[in-house]
C-alpha cells in the first residue's frame, strides 16, 4: 500500500476533479446538474483531505473529509428541496430563467 | 498491484467526471457522477482509510446520489438544450476553470505538497472514534447532528406545496 | 515443491469463490422449488409436482423456459440502462457475500493414504491448512456490507426508469424509497451488535455469542433482532413489504418490462439477496455455527450443520411469511420504517452503550 506516488498523484487528481467540477458549475445550464458538478468539487477536496491525511500520518484529515460528507448531505437536501420549489414556481430548471435579482 | 488498481480507478473517476460535465442528460451525469464517487472510493481505501472508503459509498453513492435520482426523476426532467447566444460565455467559463486550476496547482507547488507516505499509519475505526470525540472534535460533531436536523427541516418546509 | 504464497492465495481464493457462488446459484433454484411447494401447502394446494418426482426439476424447466422465451426491450427505453439494471442489480447482490463467513473455521484432512498415482490430486500445501469460507478479510466488513445495500437500491431505480413505463418507475421509486428508509433501521440495529462483540468483523462478532444459547445476539438484544429482521424484509421487498413488486397492483412493478433472462437475472438477485439477510442474521444474531450448548462441537463439520439449519430455519421462516400475511400499504410502509423502526433502534442503542459503559467501567 505504500508506492510512494500516489499521494502527490491522489493530489494531482483532486485538483482535477475540481477543476472539471468547476468547468462544470459554469458551463452547464441546468439546476440539478450544477449541484452535481458542486458535489463533483467537494469530491475533490475529499480526496485531497485524505491525501494529506495519508501523508502526514494523522487522522484529522479524516476526520475533516467526515464532516464534509456530512454538510455536503445537508446540503444536498435542502439544495434539491430548493430546486423542487423552483420548478413548482417557475416550470423550468434553467439556469438563465432565475435572473430576478439580476443587475 | 496496488499502482494498477490506484491508476484504473483515477482514469475512470476523470473519465466519468468528464461525462458529468459533458452530457446533455442530467440522468446520465448523475449516473456518472455515481461511477465518479465509487472510483474514488476505491482510491480512498488505497489511501489507507477503509472507513473513509465505505462512508463515501454509503453517504453519498447510496444516499445523496439516490436523492439526486429520485429529484431527477420525479421532475422528469430532459435532455438539455443548447441555447442561443451561449457561445461566449463557455469560452469564458473553461478560461476561468482553467485559470483556477493553474492557481490551484501553483499553489500546490508553492507550499510543497508531500511526497511520501509516513510510514506508521493506524487508520482503524476505532482510533477514528477516539479522534471524533475527543474533546477537540466533539463540539463539531454534534453541532453536525444539529445542522442535519435543520437541513431536514428546511428540506421538507421548502420542499413543500403550502405552507 | 509448493507453489509461491501468493499463488496459494490465489488459488484459495478462486476456490471459494467457486464455492459460495456455485452454492448461492444452487440454492437460488432450489429455493424457488421449495418456495413454491411450501406457499402452496400453506394455500391448501399443491403447488409444482408434474415436473419429475414431487416437481423437483421445476426450476430446470423454469430456467429452460427462461431460457428460450423472446427477450422483448420497449422501443422507446434506454437501450444501456436497460441492459445494465439487472447486471448492477445482480453485481451488488453478489458483491455482498465477498464478507460473510459462510460456517466455521475447518481443517482440511491430511488424507496421507491416498494412492501415490492420486497424490498429485491433493497436494502438500493444502494438507492440514486451516481455513474458512470467507472470500474477503475486511477491517471493516459489516460497514461494507452496509455500503452494498445502499447500492443495491441503483439495479431497481436503473431497471424502473429505464423501461418507459409508468408502472414501471412508480415501482422502481417506491422501491428505492422504501430500501434506503429501512437501510437506516438495518444499519442501526447492528451497532448494538457491534457494540457488544467490539469489532466489525463478522468471524469476531460469531465467536462473542460462544456458549449457552442464551448468549446470542437475538435473546441479548432481542429489540435489534426484531427490527433488523422487519427492516431485512422491507430491505430485500419480500412480503409484507412487497409494494414495489407489488404483483397485484402495479402489474409487475419495477421489472414490468423484463422477459427471459432479464428477468432471472433480476430474481436471482432477489434471492440471493434474501440468502445474504439470512446468512447475516445467523451470524450476527444466532450465533452462527455455534451450537447453543458448551458441550457440543462447533468447529468444521457439526458448526457447518449448526449454521446450515439456523440459515434454513430463517429461509423458511421467510417463505412462511410471505404465504401469511398481506402486503403493507405505502404509506404503512414508510410510517412502520421511518417512525416506529427508527426510535426503536436508536432507543436500544442508548440503551446498549450505557450497559456497556457501565460494565466495561
Amino acid at each position: 500500500m505504500d508506492h510512494p506516488a500516489f499521494v502527490q498523484h491522489a493530489v494531482l487528481l483532486s485538483l482535477v476533479l475540481f477543476g472539471l467540477g468547476t468547468l462544470g458549475v459554469f458551463l452547464r445550464r441546468n439546476v440539478i446538474t450544477v449541484l452535481m458538478c458542486v458535489e463533483l468539487m467537494l469530491n475533490g477536496v475529499n480526496l485531497a483531505f485524505v491525501a494529506f491525511s495519508r501523508a502526514a500520518g494523522t487522522l484529522d484529515g479524516q476526520v475533516l473529509v467526515f464532516f464534509v460528507m456530512v454538510v455536503a448531505a445537508a446540503e444536498a437536501a435542502v439544495g434539491l428541496a430548493i430546486v423542487i420549489a423552483l420548478n413548482r414556481h417557475r416550470d423550468t430548471l434553467d439556469v438563465d430563467a432565475f435572473r430576478l435579482m439580476k443587475g | 498491484m496496488d499502482a494498477i488498481l490506484f491508476y484504473v480507478s483515477a482514469a475512470v473517476a476523470v473519465a466519468s467526471a468528464v461525462v458529468v460535465i459533458a452530457q446533455k442528460s442530467p440522468i446520465t451525469s448523475a449516473f456518472a457522477l455515481i461511477v465518479t464517487l465509487c472510483s474514488l472510493s476505491v482510491i480512498f481505501g488505497l489511501l489507507g482509510s477503509p472507513f473513509i472508503a465505505v462512508l463515501q459509498v454509503i453517504v453519498y453513492a447510496g444516499a445523496i446520489m439516490v436523492l439526486f435520482l429520485f429529484v431527477l426523476m420525479l421532475l422528469n426532467v430532459k435532455r438539455e438544450e443548447d441555447a442561443p447566444g451561449r457561445g461566449g460565455r463557455t469560452l469564458r467559463g473553461v478560461a476561468l476553470a482553467l485559470v483556477t486550476l493553474f492557481v490551484l496547482q501553483a499553489g500546490a507547488v508553492l507550499v510543497g505538497a508531500p511526497a511520501g507516505s509516513a510510514p506508521r499509519f493506524d487508520a482503524s475505526t476505532r482510533r477514528m472514534a477516539e479522534i471524533l470525540f475527543s474533546p477537540h472534535f466533539l463540539y463539531v460533531f454534534e453541532a453536525t447532528s444539529v445542522l442535519i436536523l435543520a437541513a431536514l427541516v428546511g428540506a421538507v418546509v421548502l420542499a413543500k406545496k403550502e405552507l | 515443491m509448493s507453489p509461491s504464497p501468493v499463488v496459494q492465495q490465489l488459488v484459495i481464493a478462486a476456490v471459494k469463490i467457486g464455492v459460495v457462488v456455485g452454492v448461492l446459484l444452487g440454492l437460488f433454484s432450489v429455493m424457488t422449488w421449495i418456495e413454491r411447494r411450501a406457499l402452496a401447502f400453506m394455500q391448501y394446494r399443491l403447488g409444482p409436482n408434474r415436473t419429475g418426482p414431487l416437481g423437483i426439476l421445476q426450476p430446470i424447466a423454469d430456467g429452460i423456459k427462461l431460457f428460450f422465451k423472446e427477450e422483448v426491450m420497449p422501443a422507446a427505453a434506454n437501450k444501456w440502462a436497460f441492459l445494465a439494471a439487472p447486471v448492477v442489480a445482480v453485481s451488488t447482490a453478489l458483491l455482498a457475500v465477498a464478507v460473510l463467513p459462510y460456517g466455521p473455521p475447518f481443517t482440511l484432512p491430511r488424507l496421507d493414504s491416498l494412492p501415490s498415482g492420486l497424490k498429485w490430486l491433493w497436494p502438500e500445501w493444502l494438507r492440514g491448512r486451516t481455513g474458512q469460507i470467507q472470500i474477503a478479510h475486511v477491517d471493516v466488513g459489516l460497514l461494507f456490507i452496509f455500503a452494498i445495500a445502499a447500492l443495491g437500491v441503483y439495479g431497481i431505480v436503473l431497471a424502473g426508469w429505464s423501461a418507459n413505463n409508468k408502472y414501471a418507475l412508480l415501482g422502481g421509486l417506491r422501491s428505492s424509497a422504501q430500501m434506503f428508509s429501512y437501510e437506516l433501521a438495518l444499519g442501526l440495529s447492528f451497532v448494538g451488535v457491534i457494540m457488544l462483540a467490539g469489532s466489525f468483523q463478522i468471524a469476531d462478532i460469531v465467536d462473542a455469542q460462544a456458549g449457552w444459547f442464551w448468549r446470542w445476539n437475538a435473546f441479548v438484544q432481542l429489540p435489534a433482532f426484531l427490527v433488523y429482521f422487519v427492516a431485512a424484509t422491507a430491505e430485500v421487498a419480500r412480503i409484507p413489504f412487497d409494494l414495489p413488486e407489488g404483483e397485484s397492483e402495479i402489474v409487475a412493478g419495477f421489472h414490468t418490462e423484463y422477459s427471459s433472462m432479464r428477468f432471472a437475472l433480476l430474481q436471482m438477485a432477489e434471492y440471493i439477496n434474501m440468502i445474504t439477510v439470512a446468512v447475516l442474521a445467523t451470524n450476527l444474531f444466532l450465533g452462527g455455527w455455534h451450537s447453543g450448548i458448551p458441550g457440543l462441537p462447533s468447529q468444521g463439520l457439526p458448526g457447518f450443520v449448526w449454521w446450515g439449519g439456523k440459515v434454513s430455519a430463517l429461509l423458511f421462516v421467510f417463505i412462511w411469511l410471505r404465504g401469511t400475511l398481506p402486503r403493507f400499504r405505502y404509506d404503512q410502509l414508510m410510517h412502520i420504517g421511518w417512525k416506529v423502526l427508527i426510535p426503536v433502534a436508536a432507543v436500544w442503542i442508548l440503551i446498549t452503550a450505557t450497559e456497556v459503559a457501565i460494565a466495561g467501567r
